[in-house]
Formats: C-alpha cells, structure tokens, sequence
C-alpha cells in the first residue's frame, strides 16, 4: 500500500513506485544503455576521464555543488549528533583503519530504526576516530527529496539521493566515501521481532556501482540501532493519510508528535568496520557485466556482516550497556 | 570541416545575433545570413536577413541558393513567456521539421548543424540524479507544452542524425541562462523585489550567462563537435544562495500541496512565475557540463558570477531606467556612419577583439591561442560590394589598406573598374608630394 500513496502523491503513473535504494543502483545500467538514440555515432565507445573538468570550488561558498551546506552540517555536527554520539549512544568504534585515508570508497552497513541513527553516527564515527577525517555521503530515499522541510534539511548535512549516477559520480569522479543501506527501505521497515536479521540486500546494484567506480567496499556491522528505537507495528491507513515513507509505531511515535521521531532509547551502539572488499582485481575487464559474480559478492557481503551481527550480539552483556 | 557559409535560424532571439556578431568577426566566414519572423534586435554589420514566418517553410530555398554548409538552429521557444503556446508549438515543432528537412537529403549543401535545445529537455522530478549527463533521457514523460515540444524537437533531430551520417549534428542543451540583455521566466522572477518560493523547498539551481551561451554556440561553429552536450555554468546553487547573493528575501508564500493553484493566483495578481518553473522550484535541477569543457570550451563565468552580474544589473536599473544591456551602446544612425561613410577610416573603427579563452578539442592550454586577427582591414566585406560602392569608400582608406584591397581583388574579382581607382589613389598622393 505504501506503493499507491507514493504514487498518487505524485500524481504520477510510473510502472512501479516501489524501488528501493539499492533496487535503484542495479538501474545503473539501464541508465548507460540508453545511450543508444542519443549519441549513437559517438566514436569514443569508452568514457573519456572527464575528471580534471570537474568544477574547482570557490571558496567564497559555504554550500558545495551537492547543496551540502558547511553551516547547516556543522550545527547539527556540534549539538544533536555530538549529544547522541558522545552520551546517549555512547558509540564504540571498531576497526576504523578499514575506512581508506583516501580514494573513493563504499560503505555498506545494516539498516534498522524508522528513523535510522545509524547513518549519522557512521559519519560522525569517522570524523571523530579516523586519523584522517573525511565527510561521508549518505544515500538517502528519494522521498526525502519531495517532501516539505525534509528535502531542505537533508542535502545540508550530506544527504544524497540514491541514483546510481549520484554514486558513480561520488566514488568515481569525485572520490569520496559513500553510505549505503542495500537493504533500503525493508531495512527500517521491519519490526522489533525481526531485529538483527539482515534484509535482502536489493538487486546487487551497490556492487555493481563499486565495481564501476573501481573503489573498494567496506562492510560496516552495527549493533544497537534497533534497540534505540524499535518499531512495534506499521499503520498503512495513517500512513496513506500523511503521505510520509511510513507510519511505524515506536515508543515515542506518535503520540509525542514528530519530535517524538527523535526519541531515541539510549542504546549501546558498537560500529565494527570490516576489511575493505577490493572490486578492481577481479581479474576480469568489465566485471558488472557478470551477474552471477555481482549476485556472490553481494551475497558473501551480506554474510559477513549477518556473522559479524551475530557475534557481536553473542558477546553483548547488555542492550544498554554493552 | 571548415564553416564558411552559415545560415542562423532565429537571428532576432538574442544570441542568435550575438552568434551572427561573433560569426561576423571571423575572416574565414564568408556569408552570414539569419532569418527569423521579425527584424534583428542587434546591430550586425554584414549578416543578411531574410524575414520569415513562423513555419519556416521555404528555408529549403535559401539553403540551396546559397549554398549554406552550416545550418545554426536557435531558433526553438523554450520559455513560455517568449510568445504564445500556440506560435510556440509551429515554431518549435513544424519550423524544426522543416529547418531539418532543408539540411538533410543527398542534394543538400549542408554539413554540419548546431542545434540550439534547452536543459528543460531534462525535466525536473523527484527521482533525478543530482547532474544529467548528455546520456540520461528524462525519466518522466514531459508535462508541459514547452517541454513537449523541446523532446518532440530534440527526436527529430536524432531522427535526422541517423538518416544523415555524413552531416556533423552538434546539440546544446543550456542550463537557464541570465544576463542584462535577456528576457526569460528566471530573470523576471528574480527581478521581484521579493522572492516567493515553495514552502519547506530549497532547490538547487544552475545558470550560464549570456556571454557564454553565445560562445557556446560559436563554438560549435568553430570546431566540429559531433554528439550532444549540455551548456551549463560551473557550480551549482541552492536558491536561498542566490537570493542571498541577489541581497533579497525568500518568502515561502506557496504552499507545499496544491501549489500550481497558488501559482495560478499569484500569477494573476501579475507575479511572474510560469507553471513550467514550479518543478525546478521545488526540486532544481544541474547539469554536468564537463563534457562541453573537454571539447576545449571555457566558461568565463560560474553560476555564482552569473548571478553577481545579474545583481550589479538590478543595481543599475533604477539609474538607467528600461535603458538595459547594450542597447544604449547602439544607435543606428552613427553605426550607419561608421559602416559607410567615407571619411571614416575602417582600421579605427573597431576595437581588436580579445582572444577566445576557448580552444581547439584535444588541445588542453588555454594559453596557446590562435593569435587575435589584426586589427587589419578585413577584405572580405568588400569583396561583396558593388565596384560602385568600393570606388566611393576608396578615397577614405590609408596606403596599407589600399594595397591589400588590391591584392585582395587581384585574386578575387579583379574587376577592371576598381584596380584602376585604387591605382589612380595610389598614385595620387605620390604626385602631389612631388
């Protein structure tokens, strides 16, 4: 039902409404393969390195060419995510020298929260422990980008739109490091009792989009994001009537109202970075083209996060302690 | 291929005279002929133009007769505001039909066409990539009538790409551009003295200024470029960026839901903000403009510049009151003066012009430029004038200018009647030394 809405929100007949982050990076390649009409004479079959055109930055802006904007980024940075990193998560980071001093790279971690925690805490969890701190670039539903305050917010504090030419264009071109959640939106969705058990991880478009981009991918496993806040039940009926992504029931949502959303239960969260996958020595020349390789990757990554999941909550004493 | 005789499609749009301007600059140009449904705005010193009607239906004709090799399409209405829905529609679909129709088949002359599109080819919808490459098609059927027309134009144009391998088909997608000669839906709504957006919206948005919109196009003139490209300044904005830049207030005066009505009545209390802005309004649009740049292209401004320039416009507006741009800078009567007159020297009358920051594709420093034409009397111009004409211009020439013209008549023309004028002046003076 959350498909219908979506759809007449906007008042658009599209085949399906219903695509997902990563249902949306194994786009990819469609995307490429309507070239054909456009530029069908083009000579160069193979891209050329458009790199060195990419558009210097003037430094009189505070909003970069993505609309991230340094100020906005930097508030949020010192008061809310600061006060739920340092005291409410209490976060503890693992195995931070996985994440590259530089070149682009994938992040890839576990989903969970209606409105997830997970993410800015991986950003800040770079900023704080990682000898070379870098901005990380979340990829976020394109939902966000149609609704009222949300779709200002959201860029500002390095929310990208999950397009497959958004990531290729981040990891590639612009070498950075980027967040996905390859279990999208089923991720967030689910409730308290499916907790801790990985989603299927989309079409295996996030390796396609690594693979593409030649950056590594590194599994990131966190535990606690489901505790903080637990979904008891999804209401479809309000959720048509808000038109919002979803209408979950959490211990504070609804009844305290949006800011409710924020009321997270303070949870031990414990972020282990997992070793770097490398997609640039496949030995093969255009290793996206294999599905059957791009499907075992995905796979293989999602069982070593699902294993890394299980062991850390094996050692886990306490869901508020840890 | 080397342009030489170009035909300009919408020669009284603006850059479609600023692109004859240009054109007519270049020595190696021989015919610059516009045609468009009403007169040129701009002062042009050797482009020829023919009136036409809103079809374009008789291009063929003049495409033949005079042996146009370069067909330059700027012609296409992508503002709403420009002209009515209806003119819009003959002019962008049935004039493209037909300016294709003249430039294509085996008896054509025609080998190559610049093709003027716009970036609201692209739309702008919810589920964009943040940057269109040239790649992407619009992932939603266009919604309104300009639109339409824009893809319906653009398909026909990669119809007549496969239909005709041998022509160099080059199409420019440009970002919305601003400047002080300009007319469009996003100067007028900038020029409010407060700026009305959509509640809970900050869309990010890209301009090309005008200047570079022209060189652009002369670009693509100049070296053949074969494919499509977006034209489109470096950097992009969000809006309260550039309502900050522009030292204005943002008033979320539309609401989120049912906002094409509230449009509707702004727009009849007399607010400029037509239906097709609302989409990029509330979720902009940018484009990726590297491929243009590794074709050896140069923007000389960013949007951010752009948008600065357009600030010290409006500053300047009240002080000059509706005299905008460059019009103030023209006046008929004295351009008539400089062009004709015999006591006007030719070699003064124009200032040598900048080199282009624009190079050559493949060749990547900018500095190592085509040195600037001299200043030097541009023979050309004369080779088609009646030898009345010349005869009556000889007397206000210097030595060194004589002696070329000769040279240039010797090898062109030589007609009998002006060789012995520019003899006898030649001579003239050399006798009354004595």
């Amino acid at each position: 039902m959350a498909d219908t809405t979506r759809s007449t929100l906007r008042q658009e007949t599209r085949e399906s409404s219903r695509i997902d982050d990563d249902d949306r990076l194994a786009m990819v390649d469609n995307g490429r393969a309507g070239t054909g009409s456009a530029s069908g004479r083009d000579v160069a079959e193979r891209e050329p390195d458009l790199r060195e055109y990419l558009a210097p930055i003037e430094t009189e802006r505070q909003v970069t060419d993505w609309g991230r904007s340094e100020r906005v980024e930097g508030f949020f940075d010192k008061t809310l995510v600061d006060f739920y990193y340092n005291l409410w998560f209490r976060c503890e980071v693992e195995g931070i020298e996985h994440v590259p001093a530089e070149g682009g790279a994938l992040l890839v971690s576990n989903h969970s929260g209606a409105l997830p925690p997970d993410a800015p805490m991986i950003a800040k969890a770079i900023k704080e422990e990682h000898p070379q701190p870098r901005p990380l670039h979340l990829t976020v539903e394109h939902f966000f980008k149609g609704y009222p305050g949300l779709s200002m917010l959201i860029p500002k504090i390095g929310g990208v739109p999950a397009h497959p030419a958004n990531v290729h264009r981040l990891l590639a071109d612009e070498q950075q490091l980027v967040l996905v959640f390859p279990e999208g939106r089923k991720g967030t969705e689910k409730l308290y009792k499916d907790r801790y058990r990985l989603r299927r991880f989309g079409r295996g478009g996030f390796v396609e989009a690594a693979m593409r981009a030649r950056a590594p991918i590194v599994p990131i496993a966190l535990v606690g994001a489901e505790e903080a806040m637990p979904v008891f039940a999804q209401l479809g009926a309000l959720q048509k009537l808000t038109g919002l992504i979803y209408f979950p029931i959490t211990p504070t949502f609804p009844h305290f109202g949006l800011f409710g959303a924020l009321g997270y239960l303070p949870a031990k969260f414990k972020i282990r970075f997992l070793p770097p996958v490398p997609t640039d020595d496949l030995g093969v020349e255009e290793p996206w083209e294999d599905q059957a390789l791009v499907q075992t990757i995905a796979h293989d990554i999602r069982a070593t996060i699902q294993d890394e999941l299980l062991d850390m909550l094996g050692k886990r004493r306490s869901v508020w302690f840890g | 291929m080397r342009s030489r005789r170009v035909l300009i499609t919408g020669l009284s749009t603006y850059w479609g005279g600023r692109l004859a301007q240009a054109l007519e600059q270049d020595p190696e140009i021989e015919t610059v002929i516009g045609i468009d449904r009403r007169p040129p705005k701009l002062a042009l010193e050797r482009t020829e133009f023919v009136q036409v009607s809103d079809a374009h239906s008789l291009i063929r004709r003049i495409v033949d007769a005079a042996e146009i090799d370069t067909i330059v399409d700027t012609r296409l209405v992508v503002d709403s505001i420009v002209t009515s829905r209806t003119r819009a529609h003959e002019n962008n679909v049935i004039g493209t039909m037909n300016v294709l129709a003249a430039a294509g088949g085996p008896s054509s002359p025609v080998r190559k066409l610049v093709f003027k599109s716009s970036a609201r080819y692209y739309g702008s919808e919810q589920d964009d990539p943040a940057f269109f490459t040239e790649k992407m098609r619009r992932p939603h059927a266009p919604g309104t009538p300009i639109e339409r027309d824009i893809c319906e134009a653009e398909a026909n144009v990669s119809d007549f790409r496969h239909k005709n391998p041998e022509t160099t088909v080059t199409v420019l997608r440009f970002a919305n551009a601003l400047g002080p000669d300009l007319k469009t839906s996003w100067q007028s709504y900038l020029h409010l003295p407060v700026i009305p957006t959509i509640l809970g919206f900050d869309p990010r948005v890209q301009f090309i200024h005008e200047d570079d919109m022209a060189n652009c196009l002369e670009h693509a003139v100049k070296y053949d470029l074969d494919g499509t490209f977006n034209c489109a300044a470096d950097g992009v904005l969000v809006l309260s960026e550039v309502v900050d830049l522009l030292g204005k207030t943002m008033v979320p005066v539309l609401p989120p839901w049912g906002t094409a009505p509230a449009a509707q009545a702004l727009r009849r209390a007399g607010v400029p903000i037509q239906s097709e802005m609302l989409p990029s309004l509330r979720f902009g649009r940018a484009l990726d403009n590297r491929r243009y740049k590794a074709t050896g292209f140069v923007y000389q401004h960013t949007t951010r510049e752009t948008v600065l320039r357009l600030r010290e416009q409006q500053r300047l507006e009240p002080i000059l009151r509706g005299a905008v741009g460059t019009s103030y800078r023209y006046e008929s009567a004295v351009e008539e003066f400089l062009r004709f007159s015999p006591s006007v020297r030719q070699s003064n009358v124009r200032p040598a012009p900048l080199p282009p920051a624009n190079s050559a594709p493949g060749e990547r420093s900018e500095h190592e430029q085509l040195e600037a034409p001299a200043p030097a009397p541009s023979t050309t111009a004369y080779g088609s004038l009646p030898a009345r004409e010349i005869l009556t211009i000889l007397p206000s020439l210097s030595h060194e200018d004589l002696r070329a013209l000769r040279e240039h008549e010797v090898h062109h023309a030589a007609r009998a009647t002006v060789l012995r004028g520019i003899d006898q002046l030649l001579g003239a003076p050399v006798t009354s030394a004595r």
